[in-house]
């Protein structure tokens, strides 16, 4: 392998050295994802990320990040932001992408470009409760993979596959999670 | 309380084998078996199973295959006969049951339901297959439910709708049997090793065989939790190859992985396709190691040929459990070892045992039979022939060091 040649901005070493540790200190292998979430006006909100915990403490991003998330125009929105539907795909196409880089890294492969078409199939039916045999999700999601790099198409296959089977944002779609919402 | 220099606890073929090592060093020993030889190959196999691996490498320390079907595949009877004859000679003491095995002075004392042995080295052939691992996925009461360890033939299941839970070799060979008695059969299929039967004109197995993959060592492959946790070969003791495709032919719905259940309804996961594709390039990675060996080698063989992807088909995310539905489930979801008899701090935190190629921390207690264990054939009857060889000499070197000690 040409590891040390190769360099796609990804740490593996790191990585590597977190699993090591995670194999003596478990417990810090516990992370939490947070967002804050209030309510602006009609279906415009602003969710604000800023901390986290993991690595057995209190975590925080380098700064706040805060993003606006709304419905178009077409819905009678004001349009200040995506929808939430669509910051589901971003968080896929960005996990996706970040798992091709850091598998690239491991196995030796320099990526030249990674492009992904994200796109997801929807019957509004299902969220207007016109009818109960829609689901208010997606029917589907599909993923295209533009990806030039110094490898095989086999092995472009592979690294896009192992990132799948490696994705937080891929399992959390594929797999049901069980979601407590409550009110204090 | 006997004495002994070793105690090996099992007598399948890890145990015999380990015996013949051991009677070959002259160490005196005893195995120790709960059942009779061959147990689990007597109590926890269908009815219809046969050796995924061909005759020809059913080969043990002092015995090779000498009949007429090199390429045939043994039957569960024929094997038991294999092992019973194998064990003939061996200090092998059968319905003793070891309830514990624990350090003692410069050895270990062991326990068993008819008193207690002494042994300077203890080596645990017990298995990796002792107790079927199930998924945590609740199914409400009612509904007739096997491990592949307790099935037999499709009449334990009632008609109509049959899910398998698990794509290895045991979840597509109950599969088949089961779609081809006329049930309605779907497949939950994980991560899985895809392989055809043959390959080039011979049988998958020669070619892992022959190429040196077999071989591979514990101490050189570069991730080993990740070998060691491989899902069992797609493979039946067969002529013909059984994959996700070949039971799709069958009628076999696939769906993904069993994921949970709510109410009676059961959840599959989305991620058949990338299973699938997984394991596609997985294979053509092995049979480009293959072609590569063949020419290296410069080995006669057919052209190199590729197989036809699986085909997945839009999966469903959910089945009806009963009524009409799913009204059987077989968990086809792996086994695991049962060493809770073993009182020596060995563990770790997800209760396996701590080795390094079969030796484990604690100096004279060795294992056997777990995969990737010394190399890629340790779980395989082929496999402990090397096996049993590098660990015999290696707990003669550690009677030695102790006996140097002592003088």
């Amino acid at each position: 392998m040409t590891t040390s040649l190769v360099d796609n901005g990804v740490n593996v070493a790191a990585l590597l050295g977190a699993r090591e540790a995670f194999a003596d200190t478990p417990e810090i292998a516990r992370f939490q994802w947070r967002s804050n979430v209030t309510w602006v006006n009609g279906t415009h909100s602003e969710a604000v990320v800023q901390t986290f915990s993991g690595f057995g403490d209190e975590q925080t991003h380098s700064r706040t990040f805060a993003f606006d998330v709304d419905h178009p125009l077409q819905f009678a929105a004001q349009d200040n932001g995506i929808t939430p539907v669509e910051y589901v795909l971003v968080a896929l196409g960005g996990c996706l992408t970040a798992g091709i880089a850091a598998v690239a890294q491991q196995r030796g492969i320099q990526l030249r470009s990674v492009q992904a078409s994200v796109a997801a199939e929807m019957d509004l039916h299902g969220i207007l409760g016109a009818d109960p045999e829609v689901r208010n999700g997606f029917s589907g999601v599909r993923v295209d993979y533009r990806i030039d790099a110094d490898a095989s198409r086999a092995e472009i296959e592979a690294l896009v596959a192992q990132s799948q089977k490696r994705s937080a944002v891929y399992d959390i779609l594929t797999n049901p999670t069980a979601v407590t919402v409550t009110v204090s | 309380m006997w004495r002994t220099t070793t105690v090996v606890v099992g007598a399948g073929h890890c145990g015999l084998a380990m015996s013949r090592c051991l009677a070959a060093l002259s160490v005196d020993h005893v195995v120790l078996e709960r059942g009779e030889v061959a147990h689990s190959w007597r109590t926890q196999r269908w009815d219809s199973l046969r050796l995924l691996t061909p005759n020809w490498m059913t080969r043990l320390p002092g015995h090779t295959y000498s009949g007429d079907d090199p390429d045939g595949y043994l039957g569960m009877p024929e094997v038991i006969g294999l092992l019973t004859d194998y064990a003939t000679g061996a200090p092998v003491l059968t319905g003793v049951t070891v309830t514990s095995v624990q350090s003692s002075g410069q050895g270990y004392l062991v326990h068993t339901d008819r008193g207690v042995w002494q042994a300077r080295t203890v080596v645990v052939a017990t298995g990796a297959s002792a107790v079927p691992v199930r998924p945590a996925v609740p199914l409400p009461p009612g509904i007739p439910v096997l491990t592949a360890a307790d099935y037999r033939n499709p009449g334990q299941l009632p008609n109509g709708g049959v899910l398998v839970v698990g794509g290895s070799a045991s979840g597509i060979q109950i599969a088949e049997e089961l779609a081809r008695s006329g049930r309605s059969v779907t497949l939950a299929v994980g991560e899985h090793v895809r392989l055809p039967r043959t390959y080039r004109g011979r049988d998958v197995l020669w070619w892992m065989d022959a190429s040196g993959l077999f071989d591979e060592r514990w101490d050189a492959v570069p991730d080993l939790p990740r070998v060691r946790n491989l899902p069992s070969m797609q493979l039946v003791g067969a002529p013909r190859t059984l994959d996700l495709n070949t039971l799709r032919g069958h009628g076999v719905s696939l769906v993904g992985r069993l994921v949970g259940a709510r109410d009676a309804t059961l959840q599959f996961s989305g991620s058949l396709a990338n299973m699938c594709a997984l394991a596609d390039l997985k294979l053509g990675r092995l049979l480009d190691t293959f072609d590569a060996w063949a020419d290296r080698a410069g080995v006669e063989a057919e052209a190199a040929q590729r197989f036809a992807p699986t085909a997945v088909p839009t999966p469903a995310l959910s089945a009806q459990l009963g009524r009409g539905g799913i009204e059987s489930v077989v968990w086809a979801t792996g086994l695991r070892p049962d060493l809770s008899f073993l009182k020596v701090p060995v563990f770790d935190r997800k209760s396996r045992i701590l080795h390094d190629g079969g030796v484990t921390p604690a100096p004279g207690l060795y294992v056997m039979g777990l995969p990737f264990l010394r190399r890629r054939s340790s779980t395989l009857i082929d496999g402990a022939d090397a096996d049993a060889r590098d660990l015999a000499d290696h707990l003669i070197g550690h009677l030695d060091m102790h006996a140097r000690r002592a003088s």
